[in-house]
């Protein structure tokens, strides 16, 4: 899967955990661009992008989730090193 | 993990969600939301559930009063650890169970300061539960791993002293009702199998404690919110607390599963005000043994020993017996013949005898109206019913027809339908008392009671064969948990449906300006128990001489036997005997307590002024102490 697939992908999890359908996401947003997602609903999105692609996000790598394009590239990492 | 298995499965409850938002009038979203809680979910779908009821929960939430059959409610969670992302999942667990929930997360780890200084905001939630979510790594015992059994004992009993006074503070500050959260053990074995043999090992500590917070809780009064226990049986599978979770945000439990936390929490605070369900309405053929009796004869059907799944259908027949000696009501609703359906109760590998089953309804007619006639027949609710039946069609008519009525989805195999009805908690406890262990057999001897009426040519004639006698006694610690049991849970004959904590009950009943009486009632029959409560007091806008009932309430189970008349012999020689001239009674309408707008002035009281300061929906009434009416009953009262 490409970063463009699985962007296309992350896209009903924002639009689920920020129950926001009107959400287009590009690989340069960031926190600020997104209203509500805040530390918290940082949690819920890994945990649902974890469950939506069948992955586990290592402690290490929750740190580098700091925005869109970063979550799809480490998603897209994951699915290729299966 | 998949959770919440006993929920029925949505077609697509994501678009359902979406469809749902459409509509603009809060309250009808609240309802929708309500109606989509009671399907299997995600954390995700959850959430989305919470932000749905949002603003028509808020304000049923905040009200008095029951609203689109929502009972509010206000929890304070007080954690050492992060709670936040739990509460959409317990907002929405409580739509299920009955409940419209006020979620209040007191600052993270500040559960003490909460409880000992002053805490103005928690003071104006005024919190009516308070959970005590506590956690292995908040002020561990410090003591080295050598230490010895004594030492650990000591240093447990010092944990658990400090809690006994947060829990006290809860009562006296709040009256509220305080949960407590057992301990989940957070670190891996060091020792192996011989962990539990050292005294002070992480595991063994936790587990020391737990026992001695099981035991004080028991002691104080305090409901305990088992996770230790759950977590060792497995009810989490391995994702309760994943440490990734802790080291990223300090929670204790997985998002994932905040549906299940917050369901189980729910029910405990369903099961604080009565909500708990009180009957088990249960299929025959290939529910209760399998086969078909009509077809296949007593002789034919599966059950017992001998094979696999005739010793499944005994194990779940056993699992009912279980839950009837605790005081679940056990009814019977199949498509039979009534002769057919009753004589495989001769089966001799029954563990159900026929004088087990309170309600016993078999014929050809829809199960639906056959729930209706057995809520009718045992004067329940149909939302007090859980309907067990292997056949996913009665389940899905009797869920579209009957939304009232729990349903659960049943596993394939009868061998897993004990573990499956256990863990939707329909039966929630909050006390269990002798009475509870009588009660299955109370509503059986009441059937024979109407059979006797039946056959009685009069009424009078009846009551005096009844041989009634009536005990009023002044509520005291032996009386204060089930009265307050029946406070909590008894919703037509009750004059005013106030609800009180032990602790408030308590507060009212050591006033001695105050009368709180239970009543038991017992007949030819047997003793049918704690059955009415009643609390008077003095009140701000009466006279000093005028008695206010506060409350007034009785089991059904009674009804139509005048103790009402003769509890009035026993409050007015009371209110006399503390010096008062008169009663005053209140009737606060609700949705299910139409029966007895007409109890005060059936009883001759007279209808009075408001007083200053009360709710313009309750009407008053008065009954002069110095008439010599004397209410006619044929009860024995012995106060």
């Amino acid at each position: 899967m490409t970063e463009a697939d699985v962007l296309k992908e992350l896209t009903p999890v924002f639009h689920d955990v920020f129950d926001d359908d009107s959400i287009v996401l590009s690989p340069e947003m960031t926190a600020h661009d997104i209203e509500g997602w805040d530390s918290q609903t940082h949690v819920m999105l890994t945990v649902a992008a974890e469950q939506r692609f069948g992955i586990k996000f290592r402690t290490a790598e929750l740190e580098s989730l700091r925005n869109v394009g970063h979550f799809a590239e480490v998603i897209s990492a994951k699915l290729k090193g299966r | 993990m998949d959770q919440l298995l006993w929920l029925a499965q949505h077609p697509d409850l994501s678009t359902a969600i979406g469809e749902a938002k459409r509509e603009t009038d809060p309250i009808s979203r609240l309802s929708l939301a309500t109606g989509l809680a009671a399907y299997r979910r995600d954390f995700t779908l959850t959430t989305r559930l919470d932000r749905l009821a949002g603003e028509g929960l808020r304000t049923a939430a905040g009200g008095e009063t029951t609203v689109s059959g929502l009972r509010p409610l206000r929890i304070a969670l007080l954690a050492s650890h992060t709670v936040d992302h739990l509460v959409p999942a317990i907002r929405v667990a409580g739509l299920h169970r009955r409940l419209a929930l006020s979620v209040y997360v007191a600052p993270y780890g500040m559960y003490r300061q909460a409880l000992l200084m002053d805490d103005p905001e928690l003071a104006s939630f005024a919190p009516q539960l308070i959970v005590l979510a506590l956690d292995a790594r908040d002020a561990p015992l410090q003591l080295p791993l050598e230490a010895s059994q004594e030492e650990v004992d000591a240093a447990v009993a010092g944990r658990v002293d400090e809690l006994r006074l947060l829990w006290r503070r809860a009562r006296e500050r709040y009256a509220a009702q305080v949960v407590q959260q057992t301990i989940v053990p957070a670190d891996p074995p060091l020792f192996g199998s011989f962990e539990a043999l050292v005294p002070a090992s992480p595991y063994a500590l936790v587990d020391r404690l737990n026992a001695a917070i099981r035991n004080a809780a028991r002691e104080d009064g305090v409901l305990l919110m088992d996770l230790a226990w759950e977590a060792a049986r497995g009810s989490y599978g391995d994702g309760l607390a994943e440490p990734v979770r802790w080291h990223q945000a300090k929670q204790l439990v997985s998002p994932n599963l905040a549906p299940l936390y917050g369901d189980q929490l729910a029910c405990i605070a369903a099961a604080s005000v009565g909500l708990s369900r009180k009957c088990l309405v249960l299929d025959l053929d290939n529910t209760l043994w399998g086969g078909v009796v009509g077809d296949d004869g007593v002789d034919g059907i599966h059950l017992g020993q001998g094979s696999p799944s005739g010793e499944a259908f005994l194990a779940f027949q056993r699992y009912a017996s279980m839950l009837a000696r605790r005081g679940i009501i056990l009814a019977v609703c199949s498509k039979n013949d009534l002769s057919v359906a009753e004589a495989a109760f001769n089966h001799p590998e029954m563990a159900l005898k026929r004088s087990d089953i309170a309600a016993f309804v078999a014929n050809w007619e829809d199960k639906a109206s056959n729930l209706r006639r057995i809520a009718s027949m045992l004067d329940i609710g149909l939302d007090s019913l859980v309907f067990v039946d292997d056949n996913p069609a009665e389940r899905d008519i009797v869920r579209r027809e009957l939304p009232e009525v729990a349903v659960p989805e049943l596993p394939d195999d009868v061998a897993d339908y004990p573990a499956r009805v256990a863990a939707a908690r329909y039966f929630e406890a909050v006390s269990f008392t002798p009475d509870d262990a009588t009660r299955g057999r109370n509503y059986a001897l009441n059937a024979e009671r109407k059979a006797a009426m039946s056959q009685a040519t009069d009424m009078e004639g009846y009551l005096r064969g009844l041989e009634m006698v009536l005990t009023a006694t002044p509520i005291g610690t032996a009386e204060l948990t089930r009265s307050t049991q029946l406070i909590n849970k008894t919703n037509q004959f009750n004059l005013t449906t106030r609800r009180y904590s032990e602790a408030e009950v308590e507060r009212m009943a050591s006033d001695s300006r105050s009368v709180a009486l239970a009543i038991r009632l017992a007949d030819k029959f047997g003793d049918n128990g704690l059955i009415s409560v009643l609390l008077a007091r003095p009140d701000e806008g009466l006279a000093d001489d005028e008695l206010l009932i506060d409350s007034w309430l009785m089991s059904c189970r009674v009804l139509g036997r005048q103790v009402e008349e003769a509890v009035l012999d026993v409050l007015t020689d009371a209110a006399r005997a503390a010096g008062y001239r008169a009663l005053i009674g209140e009737y606060r309408a609700t949705e299910r307590n139409g029966m007895v707008a007409e109890h005060y002035p059936r009883l001759g009281f007279t209808q009075h002024p408001a007083p200053s300061g009360a709710t313009t929906e309750a009407t008053f009434w008065r009954y002069d102490l110095s008439s010599t009416h004397s209410p006619r009953h044929f009860i024995e009262v012995k106060a």
